[in-house]
């Protein structure tokens, strides 16, 4: 930790190690407040022939010194610190993604249960979970041992058992994984880390279990009874070993642990961590997405609860051909308003996987791919949606009241009327040419309901944030609203169906905007209300609709503005694309010119 | 900015080539520096530890876990054949007694008494790694592997399917933007590594399994057609451990794309010669392409030693480039220059781009993200 308190902080510089670029960032203190000014980037340099972590950050850092003018090296390129006039930084903080992250394989005793508990304290941590293990995944031992053998993770996570309940059978997955000596990826001489984060009476028993070629420790339960949760410790544990043993073996990384102000936190975690920050102060929910070219992470929290899931092979470049066979060529035409040959299409998307760093040149190119950005979305936010849930395996107190429903625990926790924050991030969303563009993607992929403001991270700043967050909670703050988001807009969106051309409710706009009228099933309109601009709305809903008060009932609410502006969504939830060929397409023009999505002739 | 590093594919008359071969584990290397090898020689070898067979062997003959220690006829380090007895229950007043009998040889490794399970372990599996190309022992890496230096001609395709085969290069299509269809391959082609120049299709693909061909490079592959050939749809472009029975490499993309002029005209001058080729491909970290590499008679390549894996080249005014995207998918022209600041897209995008000269058409703009350098 720096020295300084945290009032003498003025100049911060931040690194994001990701796979393929550093991104540097400086936060300096202007007028009073925390304000991002410069960025710079630089490939990472984990690879040969560098194979140093700190040359890549120097080179992020040196251009930022470049085009600020401040003098962020010395001679030996080590970080100058404190800051004095034009020269230094009071902290450098930094996040690591590179190297694929942090790569865990997880264990539990029942998979619905605390193989589902582990689950979440990994991902929470930022990990990329490679396999679950539970007693009841409907593989033989043998099966579940081999594929411990093919796996190369960075750290396991073991648990099972509620504290005082079973000792069996975490003993049992214990012996399983430790004769497998899963294999790390960085070399022979890495001894595997292993957490067990289980029932804390077999913790005896586990430890006979393994041997000296594993470095075993322990913290408190995940599930330590089965209607709690308590992840932090395992959480922390992670980001501890992170540190001392996955990054201590990564190329450089002894260095830039040396030069850091705060520990070194996995990126996903990072954002994982500001999300959390600002829906706590703020009392709102929110919900986050990165889509990258591999996979794509949403991270939620309702009600105070956090969730974060990666989707493997949901991306926009790498995994661009898993989209179109996850998601069906024809549910991404759906979004497609001309003319596209379909063989051609498939061509075009392989050609896209194998030569993933091109880019569309053509207007057709990019409704293309923003309408696979939108299938690729959508899948990630469902199984998000199925991943964060209420606990399941909690006994249930029933009224009368319930008789009919179905609900036997693990609802999902991600409620879309009680959304109130959508923070987008990743190239396809960031880089889109029209921010409308970005906005609809959202808007037709997570389907928001009610009041939701739209965001997206300027320039992926999100990481960094997030550990800074843990040393200068107020800088984060600062930074985040003024800097780091670009607010879209807000949607306004009615949940359940109506017929189509029939009215769905009606709008009275005062403030900065003044407009009323009635919107139309199947709608979809946009009002110009800049960031600076807000706007009170009233909704009347018909019978059937539900706007966030109830189905039928008028709600009120102070709304913000934002390049886009307000959007009055009447298409319905859940969203169709009704009708056929072209029907279809009709109906996808009229959202596309009420938008103003692309020039078309 | 008159230049800019941007990725190509390897296309190479002669070159020295260092190709690393490693183990999966620690093992025992059986050449020397300054060895030669042929590329089916094995060079370096490891015993993997075997399976790992679980069995609740309590459960099995019938006695509480904590008491199975007492019933083991076996004890944990010692070998164990197949229909050798593993464990007696004591059976009641020396009655019934209960015996398990291994179906499965190996080393049992450990016994608990907590779940009454054991585990043992299967024989090594022995792992071979063969030189795959021929060439001189450069680097020993002691149990590791080796490095072979080679002078080849040597492709890089841009996607495959399929391991590592052999073969003579025979050339079925005669011009680059013939498709290679199933009436051109023959039975005489068995084993061998087949040329052909546009498309290949699916019915070339079936007819060459069928004749017992090595490898197919042509220039592109329809989607459809390795759906089919694969049954099922590729998700990621992570390939090598395919077994449809053939190696199948394309040197442009998908779709109906003639492979470039001169990659043929390589092969073209290489008919006849044995190949060693890959199909092989990993687009994420620790890019991989899939590769046809040709042994030469000549002692040394051009001076330039290539070490596998994917290069960075120089863009500069003359540089040949492919491009890689529609709307000009497939084209292959000389750059003319890189303007410096970034321009405006029919997409409403805004991208660095470079200006392409290719023959029959006006200059072309391109996004400089859109090309790659055909690199000799």
């Amino acid at each position: 930790m720096s020295a300084l308190a945290t009032d003498q902080i003025n100049v911060i510089l931040a690194t994001d190690c990701g796979s393929t670029t550093t991104k540097a960032i400086l936060i300096e203190k202007v007028e009073g407040h925390y304000r991002q000014t410069y960025r710079g980037e630089a490939p990472t340099t984990v690879e040969e022939p560098a194979a140093d972590v700190t040359v890549g950050v120097s080179n992020a850092v040196a251009e930022i010194a470049e085009l600020s003018g401040r003098q962020l090296l010395d001679e030996q390129g080590h970080i100058i610190r404190p800051a004095r006039g034009n020269t230094g930084c009071d902290i450098y903080i930094s996040t690591s993604s590179a190297g694929g992250g942090l790569q865990m394989l997880v264990a539990g005793v029942v998979r619905e249960m605390t193989a589902a508990s582990a689950k979440r304290a990994a991902l929470g941590a930022g990990a990329i979970v490679m396999d679950t293990l539970a007693s009841n995944d409907k593989r033989k031992p043998y099966e579940q041992i081999q594929r411990i053998r093919e796996l190369r993770p960075d750290m396991i996570l073991l648990s099972g058992g509620t504290d005082g309940g079973t000792q069996k059978h975490v003993v049992q997955l214990a012996e399983l994984i430790a004769p497998a000596k899963p294999q790390p990826r960085f070399g022979e001489r890495y001894r595997m880390p292993v957490i067990f984060a289980g029932n804390k009476e077999a913790w005896p028993l586990v430890r006979e279990a393994f041997d000296e070629g594993v470095e075993l420790s322990q913290t408190e339960n995940v599930r330590p009874t089965l209607d709690s949760e308590n992840l932090s410790p395992a959480r922390d544990k992670i980001h501890d070993l992170f540190l001392e043993h996955v990054m201590a073996h990564a190329p450089g990384y002894d260095k830039l642990i040396s030069w850091t102000n705060a520990p070194i936190m996995p990126t996903p975690g990072a954002v994982g961590n500001i999300l959390r920050t600002i829906a706590e102060r703020e009392g709102i929910n929110a919900v986050g997405v990165d889509i990258g070219g591999a996979t794509t992470d949403v991270f939620s929290v309702f009600d105070g609860v956090f969730n974060r899931t990666v989707s493997a092979n949901l991306g926009m470049s790498y995994s661009i051909s898993n989209v179109c066979a996850e998601a069906t060529m024809e549910n991404i035409l759906r979004w497609v308003h001309i003319d596209m040959d379909e063989r051609d299409l498939r061509n075009r998307v392989k050609n896209k996987m194998i030569r993933p760093t091109t880019i569309p040149q053509t207007l057709e190119a990019l409704i293309f791919e923003q309408a696979v950005a939108r299938e690729a979305l959508r899948l990630a936010y469902l199984q998000h949606k199925e991943f964060a849930t209420t606990l399941k395996g909690i006994q249930q107190q029933r009224t009368v009241g319930d008789l009919f429903l179905q609900d036997t625990g693990g609802r999902s926790i991600v409620d879309n009327m009680k959304l109130n924050l959508l923070v987008a991030s990743g190239g396809v969303l960031s880089h889109a040419p029209r921010m409308e563009q970005t906005a609809a993607m959202l808007i037709d992929a997570f389907e928001p309901e009610g009041f939701t403001t739209l965001a997206k991270d300027s320039i992926f700043m999100m990481p960094h944030l997030g550990v800074l967050a843990q040393v200068h909670p107020r800088a984060a703050l600062e930074v985040f609203e003024r800097d780091c988001l670009i607010y879209l807009g807000t949607c306004i969106a009615s949940a359940g169906l109506q017929k189509p051309g029939k009215e769905a409710f009606r709008y009275r706009i005062t403030g900065d905007l003044h407009a009323d009228g009635t919107m139309h099933a199947g709608e979809i309109r946009l009002f110009p209300l800049k960031r600076e601009q807000q706007a009170m709305v009233r909704i009347e809903p018909v019978r059937r609709l539900d706007c966030g008060a109830g189905k039928g009932r008028p709600i009120e609410q102070q709304v913000r503005g934002g390049t886009v502006g307000l959007i009055l969504d009447a298409r319905g939830r859940p969203l169709c694309v009704g009708g056929s060929g072209g029907a279809k397409r009709d109906q996808v023009s009229a959202w596309v010119k009420a938008l103003r999505l692309y020039d078309m002739e | 900015m008159a230049h800019a590093y941007t990725p190509g594919l390897k296309v190479s008359e002669q070159t020295t080539l260092h190709v690393r071969r490693l183990l999966p584990i620690a093992g025992t290397v059986h050449v020397r520096q300054g060895d030669i090898v042929t590329a089916q020689d094995v060079v370096a070898e490891a015993m993997i530890p075997g399976d790992i067979h679980p069995l609740n062997l309590a459960n099995q003959i019938g006695v509480s876990s904590a008491e199975i220690n007492n019933c083991m006829l076996v004890q944990p380090g010692e070998v164990v054949r197949i229909g050798m007895e593993l464990a007696r229950s004591k059976g009641i007043f020396g009655f019934f007694k209960k015996t398990y009998v291994s179906g499965i040889a190996g080393t049992l490794e450990s016994v608990s008494k907590i779940t009454g399970q054991i585990i043992l372990r299967g024989d090594p599996i022995p792992v071979q790694v063969r030189a795959y190309v021929p060439g001189t022992i450069l680097q020993v890496l002691p149990e590791q592997g080796v490095v072979i230096e080679s002078t080849v001609s040597l492709v890089q395709g841009i996607f495959g399917i399929g391991n590592e085969q052999y073969g003579p290069i025979r050339i079925v299509c005669q011009s680059c933007d013939q498709p290679l269809t199933a009436d051109l391959i023959t039975e005489e082609m068995r084993g061998a590594v087949l040329i052909g120049g546009a498309r290949m299709t699916h019915g070339a693909v079936r007819r060459a399994i069928e004749v017992g061909a090595s490898a197919i490079v042509s220039g592109g592959i329809d989607d459809q057609d390795l759906k089919e050939i694969l049954g099922y749809d590729l998700g990621v472009a992570i390939t090598g451990t395919e077994n449809v029975g053939i190696t199948l490499i394309i040197t442009e993309g998908f779709g109906d794309i003639g492979m470039a002029a001169r990659t043929h005209a390589l092969f073209c001058s290489r008919a006849g010669a044995m190949a060693s080729v890959n199909g092989a491909t990993q687009i994420r970290a620790g890019v991989m392409r899939p590769e046809i590499i040709i042994p030469t008679t000549a002692k040394t390549g051009n001076g330039e030693v290539f070490q596998e894996g994917a290069f960075e080249g120089l863009l500069e005014p003359g540089t040949l480039v492919r491009i890689i995207r529609d709307p000009y998918f497939g084209f292959i022209g000389t750059v003319a220059s890189l303007p410096a600041e970034p321009r405006m897209l029919e997409s409403g995008s805004k991208a660095r781009v470079l200006e392409v000269d290719v023959t029959g058409h006006p200059r072309l703009t391109i996004p400089r993200a859109n090309v790659e350098i055909i690199a000799g």
